[in-house]
């Protein structure tokens, strides 16, 4: 008995000041979480929207259609895909991707288009690649080169013209550049496929 | 009468001035090397940073200090790292609602704030031994020299590695971006060459 007495003198002011402590961050949490998400959604959209003009996107989690890939580590992987359409058309497709970069991992959206044969256009959601040469892959120049290029395999050169299915590498950060075209490979696949296989490719009243 | 409350204000102008000079946190004491490292490659950041931190070291230094008399010798740090870590995820959840992207930007270092020894040292060193006014002066005094510091530090790599300071253009045109100064190496020359400037200013004085 004397223990316990011993314990609670002891202890008192950390199980108190604990749930004190636990309240307040619950009461934070509470009151901006909405907005965090909002947050997070408003990215998502922004970005997509420049990929694919003038769509909405509805995300395919809210039909309960959850896609699961395998990632380029060989786990599996939720990816969160956003069918973009104009009233009934579906103009494509958008979804998120990540893997490793030089320095920290590479998170990008895709947009395809609606058959995934054609890249509309990626951006970077987070990276953090050196500044100067691998932060490169943030910029027009690099990103353009994709729009329209076939979703199969795309190979990466570093110098000549970026024809038919090749990417040039950003001089100074071809890892950088390698790590993007490796991301957008594996997951258009792996993405396709798994639509695929849910039947949801390739018919227009879905 | 007077004369004690003119020493009483001695004190806290004392205490104030400490932290932005004689005791300051980065130049005197080395304290907070990761943050003043790694997040001061532009001022935008550097300063959401340092206001960061004065919000959760005032608000530690405000609950240890009222917490002072019922501390436990040997759960105090337990105690101090509990009410730091409350108010950093405060500040967090604050800055992914209201700052999306300084919050991205500054990434893991919000969070690597709880062990900021800034801010644990403040608490053992000050708050748990004074009244609540010599701590929330105390922790003005050291929060606004880290912001400072962080500032000017910031400064001299944002114009350096851009040429532009607080996102706005200031350098001629004739100037050539040193990309290097907004990697980690700038980041170690610059301080290293500023301990070495306020070294030399203090020699002999203490």
């Amino acid at each position: 008995m004397s223990k316990i007495k011993y314990f609670v003198q002891q202890s008192w002011l950390l199980i108190v000041s604990s749930f004190c402590f636990g309240l307040l961050l619950a009461i934070a949490n509470a009151a901006w979480s909405p907005r965090i998400e909002q947050n997070r959604i408003n990215k998502l959209n922004d970005l997509a929207g420049r990929l694919i003009p003038g769509a909405d996107f509805v995300p395919l989690e809210e039909r309960g259609i959850v896609i699961e890939v395998t990632s380029l580590k060989g786990n599996k992987k939720k990816v969160d895909v956003y069918k973009a359409v104009t009233g009934e058309k579906c103009l494509g497709w958008s979804f998120n991707a990540v893997g490793p970069g030089f320095q920290d991992k590479i998170e990008l959206i895709i947009a395809v288009d609606k058959d995934f044969k054609t890249i509309a256009g990626f951006d970077i959601l987070a990276s953090n690649e050196s500044p100067g040469t691998g932060d490169k892959i943030k910029e027009k120049d690099f990103r353009k080169q994709f729009e329209g290029k076939t979703a199969a395999k795309l190979e990466l050169i570093k110098s000549g013209k970026a024809k038919d299915n090749k990417i040039l590498a950003i001089s100074g950060a071809t890892i950088s550049s390698e790590f993007v075209v490796e991301i957008i490979n594996h997951y258009i696949k792996e993405v396709r496929e798994e639509m695929e296989k849910k039947g949801l490719l390739g018919n227009d009243s879905e | 009468m007077t004369q004690n409350s003119e020493s009483t204000a001695g004190i806290y102008k004392e205490t104030l001035l400490a932290g932005l000079w004689r005791e300051n946190p980065v130049f005197r004491l080395l304290l907070g090397m990761c943050p003043t490292l790694a997040v001061t490659a532009a001022v935008k950041p550097a300063l959401t940073m340092g206001l960061s931190v004065i919000f959760v070291l005032v608000c530690s230094n405000i609950v240890v200090s009222l917490m002072r008399n019922l501390l436990k010798p040997h759960l105090r740090i337990l105690m101090f790292t509990l009410t730091i870590a409350t108010f950093v995820t405060i500040a967090d959840l604050f800055l992914r609602a209201f700052q999306p992207v300084m919050s991205e930007r500054l990434g893991p270092y919000v969070p690597l704030i709880i062990v900021n020894c800034i801010i644990i040292c403040r608490a053992e060193a000050c708050a748990s031994k004074n009244n609540l006014v010599i701590s929330v002066i105390d922790a003005v005094g050291m929060g606004v020299g880290f912001t400072l510091t962080l500032c000017v530090l910031s400064g001299i790599r944002e114009l350096l590695s851009t040429g532009m300071i607080f996102e706005a253009k200031v350098m001629p045109d004739w100037f050539v971006p040193w990309a290097a100064m907004s990697m980690p190496v700038g980041a170690f020359i610059t301080l290293g060459l500023l301990l070495g400037l306020v070294n030399k200013l203090t020699k002999g004085k203490s």
